[in-house]
């Protein structure tokens, strides 16, 4: 059986694209080759930054010819139906078989579709995938218009087995397949003629080239460390930089260099990210001191000189840059020192927009600055501290550090706030209000930077919802849902008690402020011309959304704050599905008074998520399922509600009047439980009423003949519904 | 005579070998257009030849202003004027990158030495409404020029694509002559009976042009010639094609492109003098896109643009 070997070779490929790439390659070409009937034993797929290459072995040498039976119409069916028969099939009427059935003679068609060589079919399933190729982008050159990453130059494809090998013939755009391939650009850039993959991959070799991006991943990691260890270093890892400068070279050669020694005083960090951005570099540290004193780079060549001039070109761009850095921090500090502080970036923070409709990263600042100190006391921080650290925390925004590499955002606000002598709650908090980011990421614990981080993230949602741009689907522009999932997990992960609605409402006003003031700002601002430009009739500089507020449980509160409580309820719901919370539990807890206090809500979710997995937990819900059904359909019968007044002298049957007894204990035994927040203790509580319930149901006939009797029991079934509901809402519970 | 062997020893011998190299390789070595830009990509000779079917080749020196990158002469990298070397070859020759790479051999860069890299970066202009795919290409870990192939100029397809190769000269040379402050780099040869330094020829306007870039030009002035040139630019292109005094079919595509231009530069200036804030920057931006995607729709009507006549 043959095997096929494909290569794509071309212009420098993004090194992020790769891999991908690679895989797309595999899974177009073996997916159609299979639909077409050619099966393999096995594909490999490999990149280089100039190449995808993809290997298959055992592939059939042709498709299996295709016999199928098809049953057409009746013998003496109306001409029509028998000749659209045939042309469906592509026979004549000669070919058709008749055969005797139990309902009379029908005729069968007997369709082969002949067997069809490997090559021909590779040829076709090749063209369409390169046509067809999903690049994240992708383009033209030249005169033509074939579309690839960049320039493809040529395509390698042949099929080999003992006989030898033989090119598959493709022609796209002028571009023709052939057996051979380029090494090295520079090191070995001649024409290579190969004959299958084992062959390809060794002449490859020899023309420095190491196919596999996972083999030259290892080599440079193994020389880095091999070099840094060598030195008593090591490397800082970064998976992600390797894989990338894995696909910026065929033939990595490792070379380590030193940092002027006028740099080192810089943050690690700074000069981490400094050498990874700009120039890919992996940074090496010395484990003694933790400080960052060399940088290990991967050159594509060898040179005569060993790499020594790669080496010094590379380090003098890297004491250009750092000399950058440098500037920035030393800048930034005398600022940070000065008397204004930090201060002066705030202020500068005026000119910078946040969003066209809610004003100024300031503006912005105030408000965070407002609900941290509402939220402090709730946190167990100190309401100043917290303010302060708001007010600070986002500073570093105009540092110039920050402007040249945003992601050191919060990082360098810890540095200068410590310069700055500011005290360390504060300084904490300027790097951790960002936290979490992911699901990875660890939560701040320190009240501070938990009332900073709760309300930098609890103003991004109110302040959205105040200007109506929620996420829909998958959009999720301003990452809402990553807000809303990082506010639960402070909550969650530090105990906190609040009552989220008051928060959100508290800070929707605050957004509505600012959207009249960013309104009243560009009315003076454009002054005669607003009304011109805006098309707007008139507007009053007042809120831009007309507040509607709702009545929740004796509170009234802004209809946008009560849509937002669902997005969270929604958000819980995808996080404690995760931990494995059912869904339809949190539902019978969210449909419970104070749903707002997410620490309450979950505990509820959890305790009765444990209960329900006991056997008590199922056989209870099940009685309180048929108790709620009897009287939900009684009630609709009798169009009455049955809530009041079950009577002990009226029970008939033990049972009954043990239910009245349970249920009396229950009730006061559920009630303080749930007052004291101890749903373990409710929920065992309920647990008491199972027996009961179970042997009531056993014993007795609810809908007796005597009226008296029934409504008195129905009444006793409302009992349940009520005791029950007092630990969640077990009508949401499924099963 | 230009030394074309072993390392060049001035910026304006790199400049030179640049040029002879590139008109051995078959490109109209042209001369820098006469109006402040802010890159060699604005010379219509990129710019707007980009655009239509006519093939295409030209080299050329473009001096450029970025005032907001003004340092008084004193930052070793950064200039408000420096010099781009600038190619563009329609339809992209399929060996463009050996091309390239035969330049840099041209101007005393040794490949066996060297470690020379093409690192994804996509080009994009939001002022010019163009992008490109292509690379920043290292050398030793530095950038020392901009591979594109142009994909969209002016909101147009470019059919057929145009290779555009573009080097930072003041840097290139500063690499290639092992010189670290652009200041200290000679200008003509060392030993020239009177030497010259980049300082000696910039240091000065360095200086006077940040002090005026940054605090002295007058923004009202500014404003009103940006709001000017827009003005004219469409008037210009508002005109009937038939030139009632010739009888002639007249497009005129360029001289509504330089008020572009001019727009463009003005807009660099505003910036520079810390008038436009944030949100008015994308609509600035957005009014100098329109008026090069109207110069741009006006080229294609044009000969040059490939429109039959």
């Amino acid at each position: 059986m043959p095997d096929l070997l494909i290569e794509l070779f071309s212009e420098e490929i993004p090194a992020r694209m790769q891999a991908r790439a690679a895989e797309d390659l595999k899974k177009r070409v073996t997916d159609g080759l299979v639909e077409a009937g050619l099966t393999y034993a096995g594909a490999a797929a490999l990149s280089t930054p100039r190449r995808l290459t993809l290997a298959v072995d055992g592939l059939l040498a042709e498709s299996p010819t295709i016999r199928e039976e098809r049953k057409g119409p009746k013998k003496g069916a109306p001409d029509k139906a028998i000749e659209g028969f045939l042309r469906g099939a592509g026979l004549t009427r000669e070919q058709l078989e008749e055969r005797e059935t139990p309902k009379g003679a029908v005729y069968f068609a007997m369709i082969e579709k002949p067997g069809r060589p490997a090559a021909e079919i590779i040829a076709e399933v090749l063209e369409d995938t390169i046509r067809n190729f999903p690049w994240p982008k992708s383009m033209r050159w030249g005169a033509g218009s074939l579309r690839w990453v960049r320039p493809l130059h040529s395509i390698l494809c042949i099929l080999s087995d003992e006989a030898g090998a033989s090119v598959v013939d493709l022609d796209i755009d002028g571009i023709k397949s052939g057996n051979t391939t380029r090494g090295h650009r520079f090191m070995a850039p001649e024409e290579i003629t190969v004959t299958g993959f084992d062959d390809y991959a060794a002449k490859l070799k020899r023309a420095h080239v190491v196919l596999d991006a996972r083999e030259r991943a290892e080599a440079i990691w193994q020389e880095a460390t091999n070099q840094a260890f060598a030195n008593g270093l090591e490397v800082v890892e970064d998976k992600g930089l390797l894989a990338e400068v894995a696909g910026l070279v065929e033939w990595p050669v490792v070379l380590m260099g030193a940092i002027d020694e006028e740099f080192l005083a810089l943050p690690p960090e700074v000069l981490q990210t400094s050498m990874k951005e700009h120039q890919k570099f992996f940074s090496v540290k010395n484990p003694k001191t933790g400080r960052i004193e060399k940088f290990i780079t991967v050159a594509n060549r060898e040179t005569a000189d060993n790499g020594a001039t790669i080496l010094a070109g590379n380090q003098k761009v890297l004491s250009a840059r750092l000399a950058d850095a440098k500037f920035f921090w030393e800048n930034d500090l005398r600022t940070a020192k000065s008397e204004a502080g930090m201060g002066s970036w705030v202020e500068n923070l005026g000119n910078v927009t946040f969003h066209n409709k809610l004003g100024t990263q300031a503006a912005r600042i105030d408000r965070i600055a407002a609900l941290a100190r509402e939220i402090a006391p709730v946190v167990g921080a100190d309401a100043d501290l917290a303010e302060q650290a708001a007010r600070v925390a986002k500073a570093d925004l105009s540092s110039e550090m920050v402007y040249e590499f945003p992601e050191l955002q919060g990082l360098m606000g810890r540095y200068y706030a410590e310069a700055a002598g500011l005290p360390s709650a504060v300084a904490n908090a300027c790097e951790q209000h960002y936290s979490p980011l992911g699901p990875g990421d660890d939560v701040p614990s320190e009240p501070v930077s938990v009332a900073v981080a709760l309300a930098d993230k609890l103003d991004t949602l109110t302040g959205f919802w105040a200007i109506e741009e929620t996420p829909t689907g998958s959009k999720d522009p301003f990452a809402l849902r990553r807000a809303a999932l990082g506010v639960i997990r402070l909550v969650l992960e530090n105990d906190v008690r609040v009552a989220v609605l008051d928060q959100f409402s508290s800070q929707l006003a605050r957004a509505d402020t600012a959207i009249s003031q960013t309104i009243a700002a560009e009315q003076e601002r454009l002054g005669e011309d607003y009304r011109q430009k805006t098309g707007a009739a008139t507007i009053q500089g007042g809120p831009a959304t007309i507040t509607v507020s709702k009545d929740v449980g004796g509170r009234h509160i802004d209809e946008r704050a009560i849509d937002l409580l669902s997005f969270f309820h929604d958000r819980l719901k995808v996080f404690l599905r995760d931990q494995g919370i059912r869904h339809d539990v949190i539902d019978a807890c969210i449909a419970m008074d104070g749903n707002d206090d997410l620490t309450l809500l979950v505990k509820r979710a959890r305790a009765l998520e444990d209960f329900l997995k006991t056997e008590d937990g199922t056989n209870l819900l099940q009685g309180f399922k048929r108790a709620n059904n009897i009287l939900s359909q009684a009630e609709e019968k009798d169009g009455v509600e049955y809530s009041y007044g079950a009577d002990r002298k009226f029970a008939e049957d033990d049972t009954e009047k043990a239910l009245f007894d349970a249920l009396e204990a229950g009730g006061a035994a559920i009630s303080p439980a749930i007052e004291a927040e101890d749903f373990a203790a409710a929920m065992r509580g309920m647990a008491a009423l199972r027996a009961p319930i179970d042997a009531f149901f056993e014993a007795v006939q609810v809908n007796a003949d005597s009226d008296i009797v029934r409504r008195n029991r129905l009444n006793l079934l409302s009992q349940i519904r009520q005791v029950c509901g007092q630990v969640a809402d077990l009508t949401k519970v499924e099963g | 005579m230009t030394q074309t062997n072993g390392a060049p020893r001035s910026f304006q011998e790199i400049i030179l070998r640049l040029q002879n190299y590139w008109a051995a390789k078959g490109c109209a070595v042209m001369q820098p257009y006469d109006m402040e830009v802010g890159a060699g990509t604005f010379h219509p000779a990129t710019t707007l030849r980009s655009l239509g079917s006519k093939a295409w080749a030209a080299a050329y020196v473009q001096p450029s202003r970025r005032p907001t990158d003004g340092r008084y002469g004193e930052n070793p990298n950064r200039l408000q004027h420096y010099y781009q070397y600038q190619v563009l070859i329609k339809p992209s020759p399929p060996n463009l990158q050996e091309l390239y790479l035969g330049s840099l051999e041209a101007i005393g860069v040794d490949m066996a030495m060297h470690d020379i890299r093409f690192v994804e970066d996509d080009w994009e202009s939001p002022t010019l409404g163009a992008w490109g795919l292509g690379w920043e290409v290292w050398c030793d870990g530095m950038e020392v020029s901009q591979f594109t192939y142009f994909q969209q100029v002016g909101g147009h397809d470019c059919h057929p694509v145009s290779g555009e190769l573009t080097y930072g000269l003041e840097r290139l040379a500063m690499y290639v002559l092992g010189v670290d402050h652009v200041m200290d780099m000679p200008f003509n040869d060392p030993d020239a009976l009177i030497p010259l330094s980049y300082g000696d020829v910039f240091k000065q306007t360095e200086e006077e042009y940040a002090r005026w870039n940054f605090d002295v030009a007058n923004t009202e002035v500014l404003l009103r010639h940006f709001e000017e040139a827009e003005a004219e630019c469409a008037a210009i292109l508002a005109q009937e094609h038939m030139d009632p005094k010739t009888g002639k079919r007249i497009v005129m595509a360029h001289p509504a492109y330089d008020q572009c231009i001019k727009a463009s530069h003005i807009f660099n200036l505003l910036d520079a003098r810390g008038v436009i804030s944030v949100t008015e920057r994308q609509a600035y931006i957005g009014r100098v896109r329109a008026l090069a995607k109207q110069c741009a729709d006006a080229f294609v009507l044009t000969e040059a643009g490939g429109h039959a006549a």
